[in-house]
């Protein structure tokens, strides 16, 4: 079946320079040096990359970080609790913006 | 659970592994050749450097039946090395002045000479290690009194644990292994192993339950220090952290579960020349239960003899086998991949 998402098109990442070297390489440069050891672990910044993938809902972030927060000895449970974190956020993103409504509604409401 | 040879498995053939990967190299993935790779680091022929270990598999007979074992061991194996080719390895020994000494199976500890194989190895002057499933402590009120054993031979632990949770272990290495492990390594820790200043060494090796590669050592060492101590009270000196190489029943996961091509991939495209300057192979001698010589486990498990005149421990001579080139094929990616894989953990 085709998709507009090919899961082999990961591997290609690294090729996006060739439309625009200069910028992609500022790019992986920076994304190195986002992801290294520093004040948080790289085991710590592979989970919040995972979060952030399903909040983006990247695929190829996912399959990316779901290999990488293995890798960096995170267990299932761990991981699915980053999922919840995004969930919480992004579900509580939504329900914050009640106030505005519950603001309004009082506001036109006898 | 059987092993491949039991249940008639095609890969329980070693000629069919080889196939295996030496065909889809050539006909699929057109990944280049392991000689190709190294020569391009200029490390082909790989040269052997002053052997350092003299490691010996005693045995394929284990009591647990891990899902990625290269050794396709098993309670259902019946291979073990005999008292006198535990002999000719002693006398091959006695004629060199390599230090160490590395006991591997299956679980080494059901070889019924083992604890003479390891008295008469001290004997020597020489440093045992031995590869502890940790199981086989509490699998039999006969085997209990291993960590007092392993305490008077000063003998260096070196036990295999997947992961700091039972989930994990467990699905890798079989249903309870993990309540076990905790409760040998107690035992462990009970007579000073793994315990600061005592000298008695239990280090602990990880490997990936699946098919992807191994993190950070030193990260990894952290997390399950914190882990193993804050819940369990357990303590241990370092962790090796190894990579799954894609040989035997490993193979088998890798191809029945579809995650070969890319696991093949990831190994190649992860290939580091200083990973593979330091293989383990280069600095080990492998001698299986049968007196034959090898330059590691996993070549033994492929029946990759050494390239050499003296192929078998009775006709030892080191001289000659240093003369050799190490012998290398398509799974050997996995021992150069990204920090690199051996025995005693990353090699980069």
């Amino acid at each position: 079946m085709e998709t507009y998402y090919n899961p082999e098109d990961l591997k290609k990442f690294g090729q996006i320079g060739e439309f625009q070297k200069e910028l992609a390489d500022k790019f992986f440069s920076y994304y190195g040096s986002v992801f290294a050891e520093g004040a948080l672990t790289a085991r710590e910044k592979s989970l919040i990359a995972l979060a952030v993938a399903h909040t983006v809902q990247c695929p190829y972030c996912i399959d990316a970080y779901t290999t990488d927060t293995l890798e960096k000895g995170c267990s299932e449970a761990e991981m699915m609790e980053a999922v919840h974190v995004a969930a919480a956020i992004r579900g509580g993103s939504s329900l914050v913006h009640s106030v505005q409504m519950m603001n309004k509604a009082k506001e036109i409401s006898m | 659970m059987k092993s491949l040879k039991a249940s008639g498995h095609p890969l329980a053939n070693s000629a069919v592994q080889l196939q295996s990967l030496q065909s889809e190299v050539a006909d699929t993935l057109q990944l280049p050749s392991f000689h190709q790779k190294l020569a391009g680091a200029g490390l082909f022929p790989l040269q052997p450097l002053e052997p350092a270990v003299f490691q010996v598999n005693v045995g394929k007979m284990c009591n647990q039946v891990c899902k990625h074992c290269h050794v396709d061991a098993g309670p259902d194996r019946q291979e073990i090395m005999t008292r006198e080719t535990m002999q000719q390895c002693l006398d091959a020994l006695a004629r060199t002045t390599i230090p160490t000494v590395d006991l591997t199976g299956g679980a080494p500890e059901m070889n019924p000479d083992f604890r003479w194989f390891v008295a008469e190895i001290r004997k020597l002057g020489r440093k045992v290690m031995v590869r502890c499933n940790l199981t086989i402590i509490v699998a039999n009120p006969k085997y209990q009194d291993l960590p007092e054993f392993f305490r008077e031979h000063q003998v260096e632990v070196v036990s295999s644990l997947p992961f700091y949770n039972a989930d994990k272990t467990d699905r890798q290495r079989g249903k309870g292994v993990f309540d076990s492990s905790i409760r040998a390594m107690r035992m462990l820790n009970a007579v000073g192993y793994g315990q600061p200043d005592s000298g008695l060494l239990l280090n602990l090796v990880y490997n990936p339950n699946g098919a992807f590669l191994p993190g950070s050592q030193e990260s990894l060492k952290r997390q399950f220090k914190r882990a193993l101590l804050d819940e369990f009270g357990i303590v241990f000196n370092d962790l090796y952290a190894i990579t799954n190489i894609p040989i035997s029943r490993y193979l088998d996961y890798l191809i029945s579960s579809g995650n070969y091509n890319n696991y093949m991939e990831k190994l190649v495209n992860s290939f580091n020349p200083a990973a593979a300057a330091g293989v383990m192979c280069r600095n080990t001698l492998s001698i299986s239960w049968d007196g034959f010589i090898y330059d590691c486990d996993f070549n033994q498990m492929l029946d990759l003899k050494v390239a050499s005149p003296v192929q078998h421990v009775r006709d030892f001579d080191e001289r000659a086998l240093n003369q050799r080139s190490v012998v290398v094929n398509q799974h050997c990616y996995g021992c150069t991949a990204g920090a690199g894989s051996s025995c005693g953990g990353t090699t980069a």
